[in-house]
């Protein structure tokens, strides 16, 4: 280990009560981001979730939907139309829609409903531990997840309730299926989805559009576009994936404040390294007016400052990555999970290592004026 | 007469500002030789401290000229400075600005370390340097482990380990009993006569002349007497120095 590293480890060991304040002070920033961070990625990561799991290559929504959840409808004539295209394989009406849910007990509660032609394949629950998405076809069954149950006075298979009053039967049972709204998704047959959100006949909440092998995407989009008209939008599941993420989480404002706190994290973290950087610091400065006098170059007692913050934002990160992964195990059955990505860790570790840089500077510049003279004063 | 290896010429010093300026040196003409162990003596405020100061290139005159092994400092900035203290000049200090998480070994490597020398050889170097003041046996201690005599000799490898062409010391018994201040006092001449260092001691402790070479007596910024130090001047031997 070079002498600068060991002085600047042994000095952080040296000041152990400045050493614990100042993990504290990484620890909770980086957490603080991290879970900021981890929510935005897991909203967005659930703010999609339909979009994909839908066996779809295409989307054609209601022009101007802002997410999966929108409650504009299309019209169900446009289905012959874009069927007929070339490089179109299956065009698949989707109905959604909020209803009301009764349980046993006579509560309400709301839910979402799910609904697509079960031949078709769509979107359809999946995660199914209990029973088969099948018997949906059956009139009257459901699927919901387990997660629920109690939400729903669900117990198991066969359970009952009433939606918009026509009796439901659990026939399926989904795992980790959760929506961020809170509001239980029910998945159903096409059919009953219209019954169950008062859709008309002719109505659809979306048409999923799959190509057939070999086409041209870019070329049956195209054409596709064009024969959508006025009142509808086709897009890829990317284009729909971004507008949703966009919508929840910037157009609802969730996402500025996901980022206004981890900004936040930031801001704490640095001010505290920079606090206890500095003081230790101040404290070494015998030490490093010694090494000036004897004629060390301003950048070797850089070196040792900026080791010093870089043991700092290692050590802290690694305790704060511990934490994170506690934090994410224990939010990964909620409705809202925290998501951890490699790329949000690289990212993370790059901040708290920048973080904790820019916090020697202020203690760079106390070493700038040290006068090595000083060390024959005291 | 060997070439000097430190020089003032007619260096003036004037500190503080306005009504509160000092004239701390007043014309001073020192120089410093390869072999040879200076005393530079004098009353507190005489002016020792800002000629030890000046010479060891930290404080710039306000006149004259110091010149370190030939070159004149006139025109360097601080970090040329800082390479003519480390290329050239070892310190010691009254208090030993020892590391105090660094071992004996690692204080002494430091100074090597500033200068570009690592690894198994800038070791080696240090063990050695810890030998020549008798603490080879003390590589691994902590300075706290160390006593006062200990800490400075310590202090004394770190200037000397580098083979610096002068090594400059401020008051180095001044915090020793007699026993660890002839100690210091006896490596600092035989590193003078030795290893053909220019050694100045800045002190005011009457116990050190045995061991001057040169004695250089200071008082309001002049030096006002200069004479030869050495056995034959000496109303004691070196042995009965410290009350040794």
């Amino acid at each position: 280990m070079s002498l600068p590293l060991t002085l600047a480890l042994r000095n952080l060991l040296h000041d152990r009560l400045r050493f614990i304040a100042t993990l504290v002070g990484i620890v909770f920033s980086v957490v603080l981001v991290l879970i900021q961070m981890g929510l935005f990625l897991g909203f967005g990561h659930m703010v999609t979730t339909m979009i994909d799991h839908a066996s779809a290559d295409l989307w054609v929504v209601p022009k101007g939907a802002k997410c999966f959840e929108d409650p504009s409808m299309l019209d169900i004539k446009l289905r012959d139309r874009i069927a007929a295209s070339n490089g179109v394989a299956a065009v698949i009406p989707l109905v959604i829609g909020f209803s009301d849910w009764r349980l046993e007990s006579g509560e309400m509660t709301p839910v979402f409903i799910v609904g697509a032609d079960l031949h078709d394949g769509g979107l359809q629950p999946w995660n199914v531990i209990e029973g088969n998405a099948q018997a949906l076809a059956e009139g009257g069954t459901v699927a919901v997840d387990r997660s629920y149950f109690e939400r729903l006075g669900v117990t198991g298979m066969g359970s009952t309730a009433e939606i918009r009053g026509r009796r439901v039967k659990v026939s399926a049972i989904t795992d980790g299926i959760r929506s961020f709204t809170t509001t239980p998704y029910v998945f159903v047959d096409l059919k009953n989805a219209r019954t169950y959100t008062g859709t008309p006949a002719d109505r659809a909440s979306n048409l999923l559009l799959r190509l057939t092998t070999g086409a041209d995407r870019e070329q049956v989009l195209k054409t596709v576009r064009a024969q959508a008209g006025d009142n509808a939008e086709v897009l890829t599941a990317d284009e729909f994936r971004s507008r949703s993420r966009s919508f929840w989480l910037f157009g609802t404002g969730a996402g500025a404040a996901l980022f206004a706190g981890a900004l936040l994290g930031v801001i704490v973290g640095t001010v505290i390294v920079a606090q206890t950087l500095y003081s230790s610091t101040k404290d070494h400065l015998t030490e490093f007016a010694t090494l000036r006098a004897m004629g060390s170059a301003h950048r070797y007692i850089y070196n040792v400052i900026i080791y010093q913050a870089l043991l700092n934002a290692l050590i802290g990160f690694s305790i704060a990555s511990a934490i994170g992964a506690i934090v994410v195990e224990m939010t990964a059955k909620s409705a809202l999970p925290i998501v951890i990505t490699p790329w949000l860790i690289a990212g993370l570790c790059a901040l708290t290592v920048v973080m904790c840089v820019a916090s020697a500077i202020g203690a760079i510049f106390r070493v700038v004026r040290i006068d090595p003279a000083t060390v024959f004063m005291r | 007469m060997k070439d000097s290896v430190l020089e003032a010429k007619a260096v003036k010093k004037n500190l503080g500002s306005g009504a509160g300026e000092v004239q701390a040196l007043r014309g001073v003409d020192l120089s410093l030789r390869p072999g040879e162990l200076t005393l530079l003596m004098g009353p507190s405020g005489s002016g020792k401290t800002t000629l030890l100061l000046i010479l060891g290139c930290m404080l710039a005159p306000s006149s004259g000229e110091v010149t370190v092994c030939g070159s004149s400092t006139g025109n360097a900035d601080k970090e040329e400075l800082a390479k003519i203290r480390r290329d050239h000049i070892g310190f010691v200090f009254q208090s030993y600005h020892l590391f105090p998480t660094l071992t004996a070994a690692q204080n002494v490597q430091l100074a090597l370390d500033i200068r570009g020398e690592r690894g198994p050889d800038a070791m080696e170097k240090s063990c050695e340097a810890l030998k020549m003041v008798g603490l080879d046996q003390k590589t691994s201690a902590l300075p706290l482990e160390l006593s006062g005599g200990e800490q400075q000799r310590v202090a004394i490898a770190r200037a000397i380990v580098a083979n610096p062409s002068a090594i400059l010391a401020d008051e180095p018994t001044a915090a020793l009993d007699g026993s660890n201040g002839h100690t210091i006092m006896s490596i600092l001449a035989s590193i003078a006569h030795e290893r053909d260092s220019a050694v100045l001691v800045v002190t005011h402790d009457p116990r050190v002349l045995p061991f001057a070479d040169r004695i250089v007596q200071i008082e309001d910024g002049r030096l006002i007497d200069e004479r030869s130090g050495g056995p034959k001047h000496l109303r004691k031997p070196r042995s009965a120095a410290f009350g040794g």
